[in-house]
């Protein structure tokens, strides 16, 4: 680290190294942050970010390697010292309590015996300062992500910190509150302060961060002036090769209506949930229509009513090939052609403590009993087909994994990903429905898990595709529709809409609630 | 003394053990830890209570030896759940078995032996008050230490910071670890808690209740204790007033058998029970009290990255 800098930098690392197991999570890594400037940290799922800034904030002890703050060596032990040093973070999963109340969690985090009262009025005159406004009697359980956010920012700058790390934080966000956050940022940075954003979205570091760290398997393989090189200069850095290009043209002319859900409306059934309003969709034949919204809006709910884990009482809203399905199950929507790939990928999509030819027979048991069942009313698992089509899933996933059979708990995010995404194309289902196909995916495994849903399209599947990920809406989609509060828009085009109109529609402008959002977002 | 007061008398100390378990359980749930094991403690701690007092002669000894009991067998659990990171489930009835079968073999060579009753404390001028003064200031030191561990539990718990870290630590030990709360040093002082409180209550048993050893002469107050904190959907001030709903259902059930009434007895043992799963439903009819009231992270294992 010969770098002849003027002033020492505010916090430097040095050939800081994690191990996990054989696994070196962060390799030597050499990182140099100045005062006042907001520098990125780019780089894949799995790179080694996280793991890197959770040695930054005491919660994981580095294997080797030393950390230097102001030019002088220091040892940070627990969350508690980070503070003490001087260093702010909020996480990508939120550290909150839902049982509690805002001011409560922002208590936890301080040290020392400050009265709830006296915090209370200090969130909100902080939330107010950097218009992030907060309600500190709240409870948390009842707050929007974005909100659950403020909460994180407005703890750490309760510390006054010199150091902010934020840690993926506009991926909850839609673009208007993503907008808000930078004029955030750029506030911290006039008042001297320094931010370590970490992000895979390279518009948005090229937008605001004046210096970019790139991290590829633990190491770093570049340093860089994100506003001197272009996304795709950066994307090389990052994943150490071309990116495929994605292809959506040649999806031709729809065919016949696939599914059709008309007037569907469903309760909330919890207080957290959503209540569905009122959808109306249909989905042809060769076609994707990609469902973009900001998390939380009813995309689980409406997932879940597609899919027939949650049944409708009306038969005739939901239609699969001309048929009633409303009130099917999963299986009966599978032996119809359907497929379906939820969200979470651990726990929902797979069992994770089950290997992968388990987790193969649990969805597709009864849709594919012929090949994997055997001696009749017994239902012997064939395991040879089973292991056969296992593999073969694996192989036009290009998944990669330790061992033959191993469990899914153990395979990355991505290949995980591309497993159950693959379990369900290996059928070629005439109707798939996917939630958040990409959702903390790396760039090489998405394109390959979006080519592959393009291709079903063309072969003539309809496909719906739930996704908060513009990038990836307007990649695939042949028709966009936006869901706010459990409305869904009418699905347009993807060639005539834009990335504005979709922000005003996920902040509800297709109703009268957007515009009392809408000028709290400008109030300030 | 009249007939109600001594009935709302044996009401009271039917109450007292059951409420002394119960708030410390709540603690140890509230930190996210689930010791079913609250009858194996208790059990332990008559036994320890009622052989410290016959070995030293002193009935005020014998309590403190229960209440420690209780503490050492909790740590136990402690050292199984927290530090090897076994099943709390598993851990806690195993912890139940044993403290049956050992307080068994403790107490053999003093069946059938007279106790000694840890006598009560008259508080000057407050007892003097007519009817409620005998109940409430002239009673015994396992008592008055019921009704100070609910007031002391509810101030610890919602007013301040390290009762606010506990049930932080309950609601999501991961998210407490990242903000640099210590996880399993805060367990471990809810469980000896637990268990102070659950070996004191079965002293009570021993020393004030009935004045001698049985066997088995927790009789299942400990999985009643259990049923209370979900009754209680983990409030303090609700243990107390199920405690003594409890305790007023188990002398009602002997009133009525002495009476005649045709009520079967074994209806009425069994109404604690019944009502704990009433509660049950109708809190989870209503999931945003769950969210609030129960803590999530109840009987998950934490194993710290580091």
């Amino acid at each position: 680290m010969i770098n002849e800098q003027t002033e020492a930098p505010l916090l430097e690392t040095r050939g800081l190294t994690k191990i996990f197991g054989s696994l070196r999570a962060c390799d030597e890594i050499d990182l140099s942050i100045a005062p006042g400037e907001i520098h990125a940290l780019l780089g894949e799922n799995g790179a080694g970010k996280s793991t890197l800034v959770k040695m930054l904030f005491g919660v994981l002890d580095p294997s080797a390697g030393g950390i230097l703050w102001k030019g002088d060596p220091v040892t940070i032990g627990s969350p508690g010292e980070a503070r003490a040093t001087g260093i702010g973070m909020v996480f990508q999963h939120f550290s909150l309590f839902e049982a509690l109340t805002v001011a409560e969690n922002i208590a936890l985090a301080l040290d020392g015996n400050v009265p709830i009262d006296r915090i209370s009025e200090e969130a909100r005159r902080l939330s107010l300062e950097y218009g992030l406004p907060l309600d500190p009697s709240a409870h948390v359980a009842d707050l929007s992500v974005g909100e659950r956010q403020r909460i994180e920012i407005v703890r750490s700058l309760l510390q006054n910190p010199e150091l902010i790390i934020l840690d993926e934080p506009t991926s909850v966000l839609t673009p208007q509150e993503a907008d808000k956050l930078f004029e955030t940022l750029a506030k911290l940075k006039a008042e001297g302060r320094s931010v370590l954003y970490i992000s895979h979205r390279l518009e948005e570091v090229q937008r605001i961060c004046d210096r970019a760290t790139v991290l590829r398997h633990g190491k770093v393989t570049g340093a860089c002036d994100p506003r001197q090189e272009t996304p795709s200069s950066l994307a090389r850095m990052m994943v150490g090769g071309e990116v495929a290009e994605i292809s959506g043209a040649g999806l031709g002319e729809p065919g016949e209506t696939l599914i059709e859900v008309r007037n569907l409306s469903a309760p909330s059934r919890s207080p957290f949930a959503v209540a569905l309003r009122d959808i109306d969709l249909s989905v042809k034949a060769g076609e994707i229509v990609a469902i973009a919204g900001v998390a939380g809006n009813g995309q689980s709910e409406l997932f879940d009513v597609l899919s027939g884990e949650e049944k409708v009482g009306d038969a005739d809203a939901i239609r699969i090939r001309g048929k009633s399905a409303g009130r099917m199950g999963i299986t009966e929507r599978r032996l119809l052609g359907c497929g379906f790939v939820p969200e979470e990928r651990h726990g929902h999509a797979a069992v994770t403590e089950m290997p992968l030819t388990a987790n193969l027979v649990l969805s597709r048991h009864t849709s594919d009993s012929a090949t994997f069942l055997s001696g009749g009313p017994l239902g012997l698992i064939n395991t040879g087909a089973v292991a056969k089509a296992a593999k073969r899933i694996c192989e036009a996933m290009d998944v990669r994994k330790s061992g033959e059979d191993p469990a899914a708990g153990s395979l990355s995010g991505g290949n995980l990903q591309k497993f159950i995404v693959g379990r369900e194309l290996d059928r070629q289902p005439v109707v798939l429905v996917v939630n958040q196909p990409t959702w903390g995916v790396d760039a090489g495994a998405a394109s390959r898990i979006r080519q592959a849903l393009i291709d079903l399209a063309k072969s003539g599947s309809a496909v719906v595709v739930i996704s908060q990920d513009l990038d990836e809406v307007f990649e695939i989609a042949s028709r966009i529709a936006v869901i706010n509060e459990g409305r869904l828009s009418s699905p347009e085009p993807a060639s005539t809409m834009t990335r504005e109109r979709i922000g005003l529609l996920m902040g509800g402008f297709h109703d009268g609630t957007g515009q009392a959002h809408a000028e709290a977002v400008h109030a300030h | 003394m009249d007939m109600t007061q001594a009935i709302i008398l044996t009401i009271m100390t039917a109450a007292t053990p059951l409420l002394l378990a119960a708030i410390g359980e709540l603690v140890v749930e509230r930190s996210g830890v689930l010791n079913l094991g609250v009858e194996g403690m208790m059990i332990m701690g008559a036994v320890a209570a009622f052989a410290i007092a016959q070995l030293t002669g002193s009935a005020g000894l014998g309590a403190l030896g229960g209440l420690v009991a209780g503490m050492l067998f909790s740590l136990l659990f402690g050292f199984l759940t927290l530090t090897l990171v076994a099943n709390q489930v598993a851990t806690g009835l195993a912890l139940t078995i044993l403290g049956l079968g050992l307080s068994g073999m403790i107490g053999e060579a003093f069946i059938g032996l007279p106790g000694l009753k840890l006598a009560a404390i008259e508080i000057p001028l407050l007892s003097d008050i007519p009817f409620f003064g005998r109940l409430l200031f002239s009673q015994d030191p396992i008592f008055y230490t019921s009704i100070i561990a609910v007031i002391g539990v509810n101030w610890f718990l919602f007013r301040s910071r390290a009762g606010l870290r506990l049930r932080a630590i309950g609601d999501s030990h991961t998210s407490a670890h990242a903000l640099g709360v210590k996880v399993v040093r805060t367990r471990y002082l809810a469980v000896m808690f637990g268990g102070a409180c659950a070996g004191l209550a079965g002293a009570h048993l021993s020393i004030v209740y009935t004045p001698q050893w049985v066997e088995n002469m927790t009789a299942g107050r400990g999985w009643i204790a259990l049923a209370l904190v979900v009754f209680a959907s983990w409030r303090p001030t609700r243990v107390l007033a199920g405690a003594y709903l409890f305790g007023a259902v188990s002398i009602g059930q002997l009133h009525a058998q002495a009476l005649g009434l045709g009520i079967p007895s074994q209806f009425l043992s069994a109404l604690p029970y019944l009502a704990t799963i009433a509660v049950l439903v109708i809190i989870s009819l209503n999931r945003r009290m769950t969210l609030i009231n129960t803590p999530a992270s109840l009987g998950k294992s934490f194993v710290p990255e580091r």
